[in-house]
């Protein structure tokens, strides 16, 4: 049913028809109002849950962790500061193999201190060992949280499912939220085999010595490579039951005969798409909106890029000392691959600059230019740099 | 030898006692070491329909090193600062599941004074059904033996040596279980090592109260605190009788009960055969202070909490440790 509901009220309220037994989180801007109405929603007695209000993220991510073990369907939500203060947790969710889902409002991460978007946060535990989806849109992450679950659950995976702060979470949109059977259908009842039960008692967490941690990493690492035949999986069966076109590892879109595409996450897709419209004498531009980013989809990615003599890797992240993080691991992915286009890196919109429509013109001139070879900060302003001695 | 007919063969009746033991043997850790032992007590007074939380720290590593486990109980440990929180969500579920499962968090000193505290405030102040168990051996052993929050005043560790300038840890030992019973939970208690019966009837009481309940053991460390393993029921023991560590029960932030001392000691008893404390026996006059300085201390609690014993009693000192058959020890 068609609902104009903030980003955020759609996601609790999607969160809710997941039927998760514990919820636990922490308040911190933008992710506020996703706990907020999660409260409030189980305040109503519309969500049936136990709600832990506990005293910090880490102890959020701990007790889902602990209740996913006793095993319950949980979920939690963070952003910036709070995702940083989980990383010891995060790693440990992972490395336990414990299925839960967190949604990530994406915010940069201080000092100095920014409480607006980009995707520092996200970016700062991709190696925690945690599936990573990126949501273009509100619908997008309603359709995502759903198949969160169950992606977590079939894999014995933690999902993130990140989801720009302000820009998606406090933005107004018309959503079409599923109903309660079309969630159910998606999501069997949470059948934790390695739960705790005293009945057939087992020990979590154990010391592993070198003879056995290499192959403990290493199985973790084939578990997320092989999710993402479950992703796909997932993705087409939510599209069965919701009728909505599912694009589970990458989104491409525009003209199939482009030689130039732009690759995003996050929200920017939508602008870029804007602009598509705005400037229709642009060379010919496809789109690829990159949705899991862990695990890394190298096939997809490179079939997508079929063609392309360039490819600009537009990121809302910056790893001091090195550049792009995103654009990195693209240049990685087409490592000796013949005829692979140039990969042009550019950071924009970090700690939430505004990302307007002519970023594409100005993408397309630095293109021409030979900008973001290896990588440049396309909305710099050299006369807000702080003057050196 | 044949058992003389109507005299009990008591081998067998041992086999045949129904006891559970939620932590077996075959464990890697330290002879004489009290984390182990109280451990085991505190898994077979609570029974083995219990989920259990544990910190990391020694008794996570000697008991669990792939692929052996000694715990016959269902038992996870996350990290070292958040067994009260992922105690805590077990809870939570467990509770939103309908089952009457009890949990358990557990840590060490470090895990709970220091690191794990806020996890463990937040966990008391929400009010969740957990019992929290702090092994108390004075110091991070697990690391080496370096000073804690709860390492007593002028105790050297491999952080707060002795030496020229100082006298070992320059600070006083963390007031636990009264910043615990701050919080007004229901039940919130100390018991030693040196006293098995008092670790069950507490660890009992508490699992039978609806709420979060908190005990402090007492535990001995031979490689930290620098005795012979043999003497950890010795060395425990002196420190409930020098009033070192006294022996309490708090009920909703209220003293209600404590565990007299029959026969008094001076400290120097408890101290004088533990290494930690052998700079407080050189003969200059910073040590005889620091001598005065602990004696003080123990005066102090037992001023406080009232240790002295004014009649010989089955849960003072001297009772409580005596086994009476049938009688206190399944009190």
């Amino acid at each position: 049913m068609q609902h104009a509901l903030e980003g955020s009220q759609a996601l609790a309220r999607t969160v809710a028809l997941c039927r998760p037994q514990v919820i636990a989180a922490y308040p911190i801007t933008p992710q506020t109002h996703i706990v907020e109405n999660l409260s409030k929603l189980v305040a109503d007695g519309v969500l049936d849950c136990e709600l832990v209000s506990v005293e910090s993220e880490f102890s959020a991510a701990s007790v889902v962790l602990g209740a996913v073990a006793a095993g319950s369907r949980s979920y939690t939500a963070s952003s910036s500061q709070g995702i940083l203060l989980m990383a010891e947790v995060l790693f440990n969710i992972a490395g336990l193999r414990i299925p839960l889902v967190l949604t990530c409002a994406n915010r940069a991460v201080s000092g100095p201190l920014s409480i607006w978007n980009d995707q520092q946060d996200s970016m700062a535990v991709r190696d925690a060992g945690w599936i990573q989806l990126y949501c273009a849109n509100n619908q997008e992450a309603v359709d995502t949280t759903i198949q969160a679950f169950r992606i977590a659950e079939q894999c014995e995976l933690p999902v993130m499912v990140c989801v720009d702060g302000f820009t998606l979470t406090h933005t107004l949109e018309v959503i079409d939220l599923p109903e309660q059977e079309q969630v159910d259908n998606m999501l069997p009842p949470f059948d934790f085999e390695r739960r705790l039960d005293p009945q057939n008692p087992i020990s979590i967490g154990t010391l592993v010595s070198p003879d056995f941690f290499t192959e403990a990493r290493y199985s973790h690492h084939t578990a997320l490579m092989e999710a993402l035949d479950v992703i796909e999986q997932a993705a087409q069966s939510w599209q069965a039951i919701s009728g909505r076109t599912q694009y589970p590892l990458l989104r491409s879109s525009g003209p199939e005969d482009a030689r130039i595409a732009i690759l995003t996450l996050g929200s920017v897709s939508g602008t870029l798409e804007a602009a598509l419209e705005e400037y229709p004498d642009e060379p010919a531009t496809r789109l690829i909106a990159l949705r899991s980013f862990r695990p890394f989809p190298i096939e997809a990615l490179q079939q997508a890029c079929q063609g392309l003599t360039d490819l600009i890797v537009l990121e809302r992240a910056l790893s001091p000392g090195s550049g792009g993080i995103v654009g990195s691991e693209v240049r990685a992915a087409f490592s000796g691959v013949v005829d692979a286009p140039r990969i042009h890196n550019f950071s924009v919109g970090l700690g939430g600059r505004d990302i307007p429509l002519d970023i594409f013109p100005r993408l397309h001139a630095a293109l021409r230019n030979g900008d973001g070879l290896p990588f440049a900060v396309i909305d710099l302003e050299p006369d807000r740099l702080p003057v050196s001695a | 030898m044949t058992d003389q007919p109507d005299t009990p063969n008591t081998r067998e009746l041992r086999k045949n006692q129904p006891r559970f033991s939620g932590m077996e043997s075959g464990h890697r850790a330290c002879l004489g070491c009290g984390e182990a032992l109280a451990a085991r007590l505190v898994t077979e007074a609570a029974g083995p329909d219990v989920v259990y939380a544990n910190a990391t720290g020694c008794l996570e590593v000697f008991t669990t090193a792939w692929p052996e486990s000694a715990w016959r109980v269902a038992w996870m440990h996350s990290l070292f600062e958040n067994a009260a929180a992922i105690a805590a969500g077990m809870e939570a579920a467990l509770k939103r599941q309908g089952k009457s499962t009890r949990v358990i968090a557990m840590g060490g000193d470090g895990g709970t004074f220091d690191i794990g505290f806020q996890a463990l405030s937040g966990m008391l102040e929400r009010g969740h059904n957990v019992l929290y168990v702090c092994f108390d051996n004075e110091a991070y052993m697990n690391t080496g033996i370096q000073r804690s929050g709860s390492t007593p005043h002028a105790a050297a560790t491999t952080t707060s040596p002795s030496g020229k300038l100082r006298m070992g840890k320059r600070h006083l030992k963390k007031d636990i279980v009264t910043i615990v019973a701050a919080h007004h939970i229901p039940y919130a208690a100390t018991a030693s090592v040196a006293y098995p019966s008092d670790i069950r009837k507490k660890v009992r009481r508490a699992l039978a109260i609806d709420g979060p309940t908190f005990l402090h053991i007492h535990s001995p460390c031979p490689l930290g605190w620098g005795h012979d393993g043999s003497l950890s029921i010795e060395v425990a023991r002196l420190a409930v009788q020098t009033g070192l560590f006294p022996v309490i029960e708090l009920e909703r932030g209220g003293l209600a009960g404590v565990m007299p001392i029959r026969e008094l000691r001076p400290v120097t008893d408890y101290l004088a055969i533990q290494q930690r404390f052998r700079h407080l026996f050189a003969d200059n006059a910073r040590a005889r202070e620091e001598l005065e300085h602990l004696q003080a201390l123990a005066d102090h609690n037992i001023e406080f909490y009232q240790l002295r014993g004014t009649h010989p009693d089955t849960r003072d000192t001297e009772g409580a440790d005596t086994v009476t058959r049938g009688g206190m020890r399944w009190a």
